[in-house]
């Protein structure tokens, strides 16, 4: 592989870490700008579309046709907006910590030690996404009744936020483990004496490159947007409580003025996670 | 794994030792741990009410529900959006997702199209319904009237697509990226076309994540439930709206217990597919070698 | 009563839930009440089912979140009163008696009669159920929920039943009813909020009176409602006071005050929106009823219907296993 250099000038740095950019064929380069082009317009139009037609009618007065910024006025008065961010950031970050530290050494020790599980703990890990909220809800109702016994804090919600990411993290990193050879990483690390924890934090961790943050992606935007189980039991976050200032008027535009603000907000925080990924992930290179 | 035995020199038990499995449970007891209790436990919960009446006794007569033609219509209907919409998510975002993957790394575009995949992903439920509507309801539409939109599985497939698309471009990402462009050009100076490099070489790396993923939007759309119920509500065509029925029902309907057996079989169906998912692979792991 | 203010005030807060504040003025209500005796209200799951707020007393049962109170619907009151606590309000004698259970565990609070409420700009003006069957209704006409879960749409399938001649014992004819709409192609499955009747999506909607006011629905005067002559369905919910509540002094005081018959009590400020409060006739002829809210509900002659607990479980079955059947 690495004597292939004639039709491309420099060669290919591993992949998952940062790629410089190639020189490849002309025409084939042009082919794929143009695919891309078309693909971006595309998919850019039928997602956009529906965002526009929400951003349209939340700012839409009390008469079709006439315009007021006042549905996206009344999220800004609302008392409990600033308190229900704050929670839902902290609801992120502990869930995502969370989630990390239950899956990484859990799926790294299972490749490694115990590679004949790994389809049951494949479906343990797919199982939470076939039990619909609302039935889950009632199997935790019990289980949240005792611990409202010892705090009514919603961070406590983490719990279950960690069990509702846990497909799609699996995913995420199970990708990135698969992508490496974790085996022999972890044998040499060994052989050099190397122990587990470092072999986990410091030898297969970094190799994964973008499933890490890529996992922390995924369980944020779920955690940012999750709103049935929060509402179910009872506990105020940023999307219950928009989802109440949504109900608290008649006016229609309010409710979309606050889908509108949760996806800007979660939009935005996703953007910024990347920039950090991206230096988390370049800083081991 | 005889390679292991052989380079082992850190003074631990080689493989074949018979004391070794114990200990190597021992480092799946945390998530066994966690996951019995928030997860296990809830299902088993569930799965224990669904053989109980509302007295308190046990009735197993409650499992034959299943068989009921009214059931099974929830049930296939379930199946025909999820698979209708997994497939179309898989398919369109696996394209998507070479687009991005193709592009520079630390791009803008690259970025913007995770954090925006990221958030669509998880777009849902009334928003979502009545950001279609707005766009093309059947009366109200300002960009098209679709006259289909309230058909099923039509309009609310659509739906599903706009969130499934995101969630496979995050998914399936990942292993795009694992593509080296070393095999691209190693395939094409051995005069390969790019039909035989996707036919012999990315096909067949990609498979079995293209599947898993498939999978993964498949139970998603299963589940889901927050947005088929905001898109209409008076017609219940899934196992979810089903089951959510069975636990709200305010005119004196409401049948926990019967909630619950619908909520067995779906994680019976998942049981299955997953079993076939697990074959597939096996084969597709074959190709590899 | 001082002195349950005074406990009341010593708790601080109480919980509600499934009280939307645009259903029967119930944000008023909540204001009106932490204003005057200073008690904050953690209004939860707005959008809720009775039975929703049912399960909640049980699942949060023991914490400092269960809810205090509750506003249900008759049929999920009738079968969840092991859970309630008996408590007469001290204008217990001016609630009839056909509206309260004797031991005072649950007593009715507002009600209404089921209606048409529809744009008459569109539509001109609508007096019966059989003319929603005209074509100029494409695609227009939505009940409140589904029927075989929301107690507002049974009784809108109810209400079409009766006017097509049907009697509150069988809703086959209502079921009728709404297979021919939707094979004229004037059936829409879409839940009726707000925002779609402004839309223009849903601009028929079959609902409670007091929904569908002209407020309530945020639209202006070409919003019109009409209870049809033929076909009067009421029905009222029911408040109740939970067993094990964490606040029982505030939920004793939230009770007096929905019960107040004061200009600005409780039974007024759910007339204000649109519904009857359980006290009005005696009200009515104290004096106490405020007028003009009053004459401005629909007009209604006649005898209305009440289903009675195994009318209703009736209806429900028959929907369970004909509805989806009918309309799909």
């Amino acid at each position: 592989m690495a004597a292939v250099s004639g039709l491309a000038g420099e060669s290919a740095p591993d992949a998952g870490q940062v790629r410089a950019p190639r020189r490849m064929r002309a025409s084939r380069r042009g082919r794929l700008n143009l695919f891309r082009r078309v693909v971006f317009t595309l998919f850019g139009l039928f997602f956009l579309l529906p965002l526009v037609a929400l951003l349209r009618d939340s700012l839409e007065g009390a008469k079709l046709g006439t315009w007021s910024v006042t549905p996206w006025k009344q999220i800004a008065s609302y008392p409990g907006v600033l308190g229900a961010i704050g929670i839902q950031l902290a609801l992120a970050v502990v869930t995502c910590v969370a989630v990390l530290l239950l899956l990484m050494p859990t799926m790294i020790w299972i490749k490694l030690r115990l590679p004949r599980v790994s389809r049951a703990f494949e479906f343990l890990c797919l199982l939470p996404l076939t039990i619909p909220a609302i039935v889950l809800v009632v199997g935790l109702a019990p289980i949240y009744n005792k611990i409202e016994h010892y705090t009514v804090a919603t961070i406590m919600l983490f719990l279950v936020y960690v069990i509702l990411a846990l497909p799609y993290a699996y995913r995420a990193l199970s990708a990135g483990l698969n992508a490496i050879d974790a085996t022999t990483l972890s044998e040499a690390a060994r052989s050099l004496g190397a122990n587990w924890f470092t072999v986990m934090f410091r030898v297969i961790a970094p190799n994964m490159g973008q499933a890490i943050p890529n996992a922390m992606l995924l369980s944020s935007a779920l955690v940012l947007g999750e709103f049935t189980i929060a509402e179910i039991l009872n506990y105020v976050t940023l999307p219950v409580v928009l989802f109440n200032i949504s109900r608290a008027t008649t006016n229609a535009g309010v409710l979309f003025s606050t889908s509108l603000a949760a996806l800007l907000f979660t939009f935005l925080l996703l953007l910024l996670l990347s920039y950090v990924g991206r230096r988390l992930s370049r800083g081991r290179g | 794994m005889a390679a292991v035995a052989a380079t082992n020199t850190t003074g631990a038990r080689p493989e074949r030792a018979g004391r070794r499995p114990p200990l190597a449970w021992l480092g799946t007891v945390p998530f066994l741990g966690y996951v019995g209790v928030f997860l296990l436990l809830p299902t088993a919960i569930v799965i224990w009410n669904s053989v109980r009446n509302t007295t308190g006794g046990f009735a197993f007569a409650n499992l034959k529900v299943l068989g009921n033609s009214a059931v099974r219509t929830y049930f296939v209907g379930s199946v025909e959006l999820s698979a209708l919409s997994a497939v179309i998510g898989a398919v369109l975002g696996a394209i998507l997702a070479y687009a991005i993957a193709a592009g520079n790394p630390d791009g803008i575009v690259r970025r913007i199209s995770l954090a925006g995949s990221g958030v669509l992903a998880q777009f849902g439920g009334v928003t979502l319904a009545f950001a279609f509507f707005a766009a093309l309801g059947p009366t109200s539409g300002f960009l098209l009237h679709a006259s289909w939109y309230y058909d099923f599985p039509g309009g609310i497939t659509l739906i599903y697509a706009y969130f499934q698309i995101p969630l496979m471009v995050l998914v399936f990402l990942p292993a795009v990226d694992g593509l080296k462009v070393q095999w691209r050009e190693a395939s094409e100076s051995l005069g390969g076309s790019a039909w035989h490099y996707w036919r012999y070489v990315g096909g067949p790396l990609l498979a079995p994540a293209f599947i898993g993923a498939t999978l993964l939007l498949f139970a998603n759309a299963l589940s889901a439930y927050a947005t088929i119920q905001a898109w209409e509500n008076q017609i219940a065509y899934t196992v979810p709206q089903q089951i959510y029925i069975a636990i709200n029902s305010e005119v004196g309907l409401s049948n926990v217990n019967y909630a619950d057996v619908l909520a067995l079989g779906m994680v019976v169906l998942v049981a299955i597919i997953m079993t076939g998912y697990a074959l597939l692979q096996r084969r597709a792991a074959r190709w590899l070698r | 009563m001082a002195k349950l203010i005074a406990a009341a005030k010593a708790e601080g807060k109480l919980n509600v839930i499934a009280l939307p504040p645009t259903w029967a003025n119930y944000g008023n209500i909540i204001k009106d009440f932490t204003k005057k005796y200073g008690i904050t209200v953690n209004s939860a799951n707005p959008d809720g089912s009775s039975q929703d707020e049912v399960d909640a007393v049980k699942s949060e049962n023991g914490t400092s979140k269960a809810p205090d109170v509750l506003d249900v619907g008759m049929a999920v009151a009738l079968v969840s009163t092991s859970l309630f606590a008996p408590y007469k309000v001290s204008t217990w004698a001016d609630i009839p008696a056909a509206q309260k259970d004797p031991a005072g565990l649950w007593y009715q609070d507002y009600g209404g009669y089921m209606s048409i409420g529809y744009n008459s700009a569109k539509f001109g003006t609508i007096t019966s159920v059989s003319q929603l069957l005209g074509s100029k209704f494409k695609n227009a006409v939505a009940l409140n929920g589904n029927p075989t879960e929301a107690n507002a749409a049974l009784n809108g399938v109810m209400m079409s039943n009766l006017a097509e001649g049907g009697t509150a014992s069988s809703i086959a004819k209502g079921v009728a009813f709404f297979h021919k709409l939707k094979q004229v192609g004037n059936f829409n499955p879409v839940q009726a909020t707000e925002a779609t009747i402004k839309t223009g999506a849903t601009p028929v909607v079959i609902n409670w009176d007091y929904l569908n006011t002209a407020t309530a629905v945020g639209q202006g005067s070409t919003w019109k409602v009409v209870v049809p002559s033929n076909a009067i369905l009421g029905g009222y919910y029911a408040q109740a006071i939970n067993k094990n509540a964490p606040d029982p002094a505030a939920a004793r005081l939230w009770e007096e005050f929905l019960y107040s018959q004061a200009a600005t009590g409780g039974q007024n400020l759910w007339l204000q929106g649109g519904a009857r409060p359980v006290e009005m006739t005696a009200m009515t002829s104290a004096g106490t009823i405020d007028k003009m809210a009053a004459e401005a509900l629909p007009p209604v002659s006649g005898t209305p219907v009440f289903l009675t607990p195994a009318q209703a479980t009736g209806a429900a079955t028959y929907l369970s296993a004909n509805w989806a059947k009918a309309v799909s």
